[in-house]
């Protein structure tokens, strides 16, 4: 493999522009091109699950053109990917452009899932001791079928000790606009996400998903925990980059 | 534009989150229920064996399905089952009403059915002079404080025994106050029993009707099913129109899978065939058994292809026990008759999407509900279609209430969202504004403040991954 491209995703962009550098680095760091088309908003997912599929598929149909060449697309996000692996075919049925859409996502990777199953990463830990816990994105697991490669890299890591949560499958909380719509529900879910990570004892919470990682930590920092969260992305690749 | 009459589930909800002992219920009883479950289904591979088999069933029923009731229709006849068709819950309670008054039945024991629960059927009779009992113990636990059931199979699970306890003490004659389970069994089996001798009738749901020999199948774990409607003189039994597979061959996997999903269970304690009335010879068995086929909505669902998923449905209630906002508010917070994911998609579909839109985004789309659906009804795609129809008007369906779930301002953010995310320029503007002055925002703000009601405002990056991208000489093309 010597070639892919990488999309951001949203919120990456905003809120964990270290983890898509990251995201990048790991990836050139196992020998692969990276090509970043200008021009990347959103997949389209926040309009796509509120039923206003127009608006999403005006704003697909713009990603779907940055990326022509049949290279594998890689996300940051199992979220983002599971709409446009999965859910794009669905959003773009019956359209004119179906076959294109299809094609391309065919070719969508989420991040960990491309490094394990495509590239089949070696990584060197050369961090000091550490805890972690790991949630596992909703959409990741049961939209893409993520099936361990994120814990299976941090595995690879000879000084990290992965401490489970005791519910580790169960959704956050976040939910995209569920997390404004419905407050008190999200708030509870969050909530008890953040006593499960706690209680593992571990120093971080990682993720692959912007989302999750955003609704975890803000339910940390407002219970003044110690706990942090990061990018599974932005850990991997502090923890092997050459210094 | 929006509904008249909505109903609000966030605010059921709310409520419900502040009460610590409903809330500690749930989680209890939804804990055993999943471990239980899990521990049905050891190996992964013979699950989804098991559920492949059990779809292919039940997708195969609903496409023959008008061919499949006529020959049940004329099956059943034929055994001596008098078999009537509702399209409306009035149409199917005076039915109902009908048939105990052509046998001056003033009284009548009934064992589960969630079909008589979207009747309404008890409020019915009991306003028209007929007393009806529910003898499932779940169901008469609830009937004595005028509730309605909080969960499909468990309709009582929202009680701990200490509530119980207290319930029972009050209300039934000459009853102690104890937490003793088969104490507090004891007692209401007393009551029940005397009521399935003295009832004028009984009436009973159907898990599966079978086309090929006229069977109604009945899934129970108390012996109260079998006592409804086999001790009265006349049996009674309510379904809805999408209950029927072609032959007995059908009902073995269906039956095998819906007992470990629902309970746990490897079979029920009973499983109850019902064919014919009491024969000629025969000593017992009701001397008239009647079948009410219930329609309400499911014709215009099952026309829909896109949502007649939603009809596979067996009525195990997996999706309840594995749903993390179920697991949080309970059953009642739907104000439903049927609760949790299965329910957000049924209820907006039966009563209207733009009504029900509370329900249909009451969901993080998680997807746990499908992972465990036993005939893998694919209930997070069918809620994000619903609220497609809720919003628009113009999708070419026949949903109920189409395009009556949304206000202008939903349709204009939208728009603006679209308009900002498909011109990079422009999106390339706003995220410039959100790092540098996204931090300035209020908590307070419109639609923040519910996010930081418990949490911390969400900070962007100083500078955005594009930004820096492009002040590196990154690797773009």
């Amino acid at each position: 493999m010597e070639e892919v491209y990488f999309y951001a995703t949203c919120l990456v962009d905003l809120f964990y522009p270290d983890a898509g550098m990251a995201g990048i680095q790991l990836l050139r760091q196992a020998g692969v091109r990276v090509v970043f088309p200008e021009g990347q908003t959103c997949c389209g997912q926040p309009a796509f699950n509120c039923g206003y599929w127009e608006e999403a598929r005006d704003v697909a149909r713009t990603q779907v053109a940055l990326f022509p060449r049949d290279l594998p697309v890689v996300l940051p996000s199992g979220s983002c990917a599971g709409m446009m692996k999965v859910h794009y075919p669905e959003l773009f049925h019956g359209q004119p452009d179906e076959a294109q859409v299809r094609a391309f996502s065919a070719r969508v990777y989420e991040l960990t899932q491309f490094l394990v199953e495509v590239l089949d990463v070696r990584l060197k830990d050369l961090g000091e001791p550490v805890k972690v816990t790991w949630h596992s994105s909703c959409h990741a697991v049961r939209d893409l079928g993520l099936n361990g490669e994120p814990q299976a890299l941090i595995g690879q890591l000879s000084n990290v000790e992965l401490s489970p949560l005791a519910r580790e499958q169960e959704c956050c909380g976040f939910g995209g606009t569920f997390s404004v719509r419905q407050p008190e529900i999200s708030g509870a879910m969050s909530c008890d996400k953040a006593a499960d990570a706690e209680s593992t004892g571990a120093s971080v919470l990682l993720s692959t998903d912007g989302g999750c990682l955003l609704n975890v930590n803000g339910t940390l920092e407002a219970k003044r925990s110690p706990l942090r969260v990061q990018h599974i992305a932005e850990f991997l690749w502090e923890r092997t980059r050459a210094r | 534009m929006h509904a008249e009459n909505e109903v609000s589930f966030r605010d059921a909800a709310a409520e419900a989150l502040l009460d610590p002992q409903l809330r500690a219920n749930f989680r209890r009883a939804m804990d055993g229920l999943m471990s239980k479950r899990r521990a049905q289904f050891p190996d992964p591979g013979d699950l989804q064996e098991l559920r492949d088999l059990s779809t292919a069933i039940r997708t195969r029923s609903l496409l023959a399905l008008p061919d499949l009731l006529e020959q049940f229709e004329a099956k059943a006849t034929r055994n001596g089952i008098q078999v009537h068709w509702a399209e409306t819950c009035e149409q199917a309670n005076e039915l109902i009403l009908g048939i105990l008054r052509s046998k001056g039945a003033r009284t009548l024991v009934k064992g589960k059915s969630m079909v008589s629960e979207e009747m309404h059927l008890n409020d019915f009779l009991e306003r028209h002079g007929i007393e009806a009992l529910e003898s499932d113990l779940g169901e008469y636990i609830i009937q004595l404080d005028g509730e309605t059931p909080s969960h499909i199979i468990m309709p009582a699970i929202h009680k701990n025994k200490g509530q119980i306890a207290r319930q029972f003490s009050q209300k039934i004659k000459d009853a102690k106050y104890t937490e003793d389970v088969d104490e507090l069994t004891a007692m209401a089996r007393k009551v029940l029993r005397q009521k399935f001798l003295e009832a004028d009738a009984g009436l009973s749901g159907v898990n599966f009707a079978v086309a090929e020999t006229g069977t109604l199948c009945l899934v129970e774990n108390e012996g109260n099913g079998r006592m409804s409607t086999h001790v009265p003189p006349l049996h009674i039994a309510v379904m809805g129109l999408e209950k029927v597979v072609a032959t007995l061959e059908d009902v073995a996997p269906l039956y095998a899978i819906l007992t470990r999903s629902a309970t746990g269970q490897a079979v029920s304690t009973y499983f109850n065939l019902i064919t014919a009335p009491r024969g000629a010879e025969e000593k017992d068995g009701p001397r008239e058994v009647h079948l009410v086929i219930l329609d309400n909505g499911r014709s215009r669902i099952y026309a829909d292809p896109g949502l007649r998923a939603t009809l596979r449905c067996i009525r195990c209630g997996a999706c309840m026990n594995h749903c993390p906002v179920y697991t949080r508010v309970g059953g009642h917070a739907y104000e439903a008759v049927y609760p949790g994911p299965i329910g957000k998609i049924l209820t907006p579909q039966m009563e209207g999407v733009g009504v029900r839109h509370d329900l249909l985004h009451g969901s993080s789309l998680c997807g746990a509900c499908a992972e465990v659906c036993p005939v893998e009804i694919p209930i997070p795609e069918i809620l994000v279609r619903l609220r497609r129809e809720a919003t628009h008007d113009d999708v070419g369906s026949n949903v109920a209430g189409r395009g009556t779930g949304h206000t202008a301002i939903e349709d204009w953010t939208w728009r603006l969202w679209a308009m900002v995310l498909k011109h990079p320029a422009l999106y390339r503007i706003a995220t410039w504004f959100a790092t540098r002055f996204g931090n300035l925002l209020p908590a307070r703000a419109p639609l923040l403040r519910n996010w930081t009601r418990s949490r911390t405002k969400p900070v962007p990056a100083r500078r955005s991954l594009q930004e820096r991208l492009r002040a590196e000489g990154g690797p773009h093309v």
